[in-house]
């Protein structure tokens, strides 16, 4: 199981990779092998403004369907589109090519509440 | 004898267990005067035989098609019921109306509600179906708030005046609570033209609802409409209140509807005073997540044979709770089967013919009564099996004469349409014979001298 070290994690097993002040968020691979095969990933629309700790989304896969829930504060900029045609790279390639969206930060300082490699990797050891 | 799984033991250790004294502290929350402290007033008991006869004596006081001549429409169709569906649906193994919750065990249910299914597409052109709702009225609802479910930011749906007004009150009741916005669009001719619907479009909508064919028996023009509603991104939802008309005219998936609901009841279910009906909700496929209700898909089992298993489930509240598409975790499973054998036993050939007898008795019927003396055609849009006449006395007075001669010659439009209140809507299917509608004509006519 991969935990690249240069992105941060929450305790819902979300990952963020920060940019300025774009971040990028999907669900970890740990995440992606608990829930099997996803069938069907359901995005906001871009300009929607999430809120930190609210659900943005839904991830089905044939075993269940489980809400995903936006790490930080902002405004989505732009969406996975190739997603909604190819729910399985979240499976396939979670980190990289199974990206979910991407969101402009209202609030940087949100950053420090998430975990980084070491303390998520903790986290799943314990689950 | 009642039914009292419990003995006084067990009542005893829940009571205790619950810190409860007696059985009579559970209803304390009941006030005194709510309460009935005498015997209920009946009459002894019967013997088997002359409860027959006091229960057959109560029935006759019905008026019954069977006996009456008979032109009720207005979403309740009297359409002949073959002795084989009575027949099938007695089996045992079909014996239970409600979907089993351990489902794939029950292979045969499966596949009566997987051929439900594949019918209601063929017969309204869309890509899927669920395995049925409540009635006519509760799919409809259930359409408006998948078009707002799916138009996200929209909260605005349009609803024609000629949509079945049980279906509009069943609309208001399930949008009361929610953020809503329904909005009336106005018919002319009888039916609802695009220059009604354009001024309202704008990207605050989220569906427009018609009928087809509508309260007033006319078929409205589908492809405009569709066109309309899809240069605002919004849906269309066709409520079909016959869905027998659909054997004759174009379905509303070939015309351009997103969303075909409606009730089956024409298809093999009796009358009986109003119900059970049964819903149909016809999605395309983009809507397919989105869908109410129980969904029978087709696979192949471990030895590669051809099965059906519950598919989709994702959507349904044992899964979703408060986020699934609806409350409706049933179906009307013997009511569909119903209208799968009904369906089967007449075939495409056999349904298209008996629409035709239909259409051919009602638009026979229409041309006759308008050439009475008084009585007209208010709209001049094609019909079906129903449409309006307005009549020269008084509705009422009207009914109430050819009560006396056994005939029931329609259902008065006054109550649910101001400005109609001398329109009569008339129905006529294959079990209205010439001499009936004769009858009818004659009656109708004797009443001006």
């Amino acid at each position: 199981m991969d935990f690249p070290d240069e992105l941060k994690y929450t305790e819902e097993h979300e990952w963020v990779a920060i940019e300025e002040d774009v971040a990028t968020i999907g669900i970890s691979d740990f995440a992606q092998s608990q829930l099997g095969d996803v069938v069907f990933v359901e995005l906001p629309e871009v300009g929607d403004d999430l809120e930190a700790g609210k659900p943005f989304g839904v991830v089905e896969s044939v075993k269940a369907v489980s809400d995903i829930y936006s790490p930080l504060s902002g405004e989505v900029v732009e969406i996975n589109e190739e997603l909604p045609d190819a729910p399985e790279i979240l499976n396939t390639s979670p980190y990289e090519d199974g990206w979910l969206i991407k969101i402009r930060l209202s609030n940087p300082q949100e950053l420090d509440d998430l975990l980084d490699a070491t303390a998520y990797q903790e986290l799943v050891a314990d689950e | 004898m009642r039914y009292l799984p419990h003995t006084d033991a067990d009542i005893e250790q829940m009571l205790a267990t619950i810190g409860v004294a007696d059985t009579e502290a559970l209803f304390s929350g009941i006030p005194a005067d709510c309460r009935l402290t005498r015997p209920m007033e009946l009459p002894p008991g019967l013997a088997e035989a002359d409860m027959l006869k006091e229960l057959r004596s109560l029935a006759a006081k019905n008026a019954q098609v069977s006996d009456w001549n008979s032109f009720l429409g207005g979403g309740a169709y009297n359409h002949y019921i073959p002795a084989v569906v009575d027949h099938l649906i007695s089996r045992s193994e079909f014996y239970t109306a409600y979907t089993p919750y351990q489902p794939e065990i029950s292979q045969g249910t499966l596949q009566g509600i997987f051929e439900f299914q594949t019918m209601i597409c063929q017969l309204t052109d869309m890509d899927m179906a669920n395995a049925s709702m409540y009635d006519g009225a509760s799919a409809c609802a259930e359409a408006v708030l998948l078009a707002v479910r799916a138009a996200k930011k929209r909260n605005r749906v349009l609803i024609s005046t000629a949509v079945h007004p049980h279906y509009r009150q069943t609309i208001a009741t399930y949008c009361r609570y929610l953020d809503i916005e329904l909005i009336d669009v106005k018919t002319v001719n009888g039916v609802t033209p695009l220059e009604q619907v354009e001024p309202l479009l704008d990207e605050r909508v989220a569906a427009l609802v018609v009928g087809y064919p509508n309260y007033f028996g006319c078929i409205e023009q589908l492809s405009d409409l569709a066109a309309g509603v899809h240069s605002v991104d919004a849906r269309l939802i066709t409520a079909v209140a016959e869905p027998l008309a659909l054997a004759l005219y174009k379905s509303p998936g070939e015309l351009g509807a997103d969303i075909v609901v409606g009730e089956g009841q024409s298809f093999g279910l009796p009358l009986s005073f109003g119900g059970p009906g049964i819903g149909f909700f016809a999605v395309r496929e983009k809507d397919m997540r989105l869908l109410p209700g129980r969904l029978v898909g087709e696979t192949l089992d471990l030895d590669a044979k051809r099965s059906f298993v519950l598919t989709l489930a994702t959507r349904e509240q044992h899964i979703r709770r408060e986020k699934a598409t609806s409350n409706i975790c049933s179906n009307q499973g013997i009511c569909a089967l119903m209208v799968s054998i009904y369906l089967a036993l007449h075939g495409k050939k056999g349904l298209r013919k008996l629409a035709e007898i239909n259409y051919a008795r009602t638009n026979w019927l229409r041309e006759q009564i308008s050439a009475l003396d008084g009585f007209a055609l208010p709209f001049s849009a094609p019909v079906f099996n129903e449409f309006v006449v307005t009549c020269p006395e008084s509705i009422a007075d009207l009914k109430k004469r050819l009560e006396q001669q056994q005939i029931l010659a329609g259902i008065a439009l006054g109550r649910d349409y101001p400005g109609l209140e001398n329109g009569l809507l008339i129905c006529v299917t294959e079990q209205n014979s010439r001499q009936q509608m004769e009858q009818l004509l004659s009656a109708l006519a004797g009443g001006k001298q």
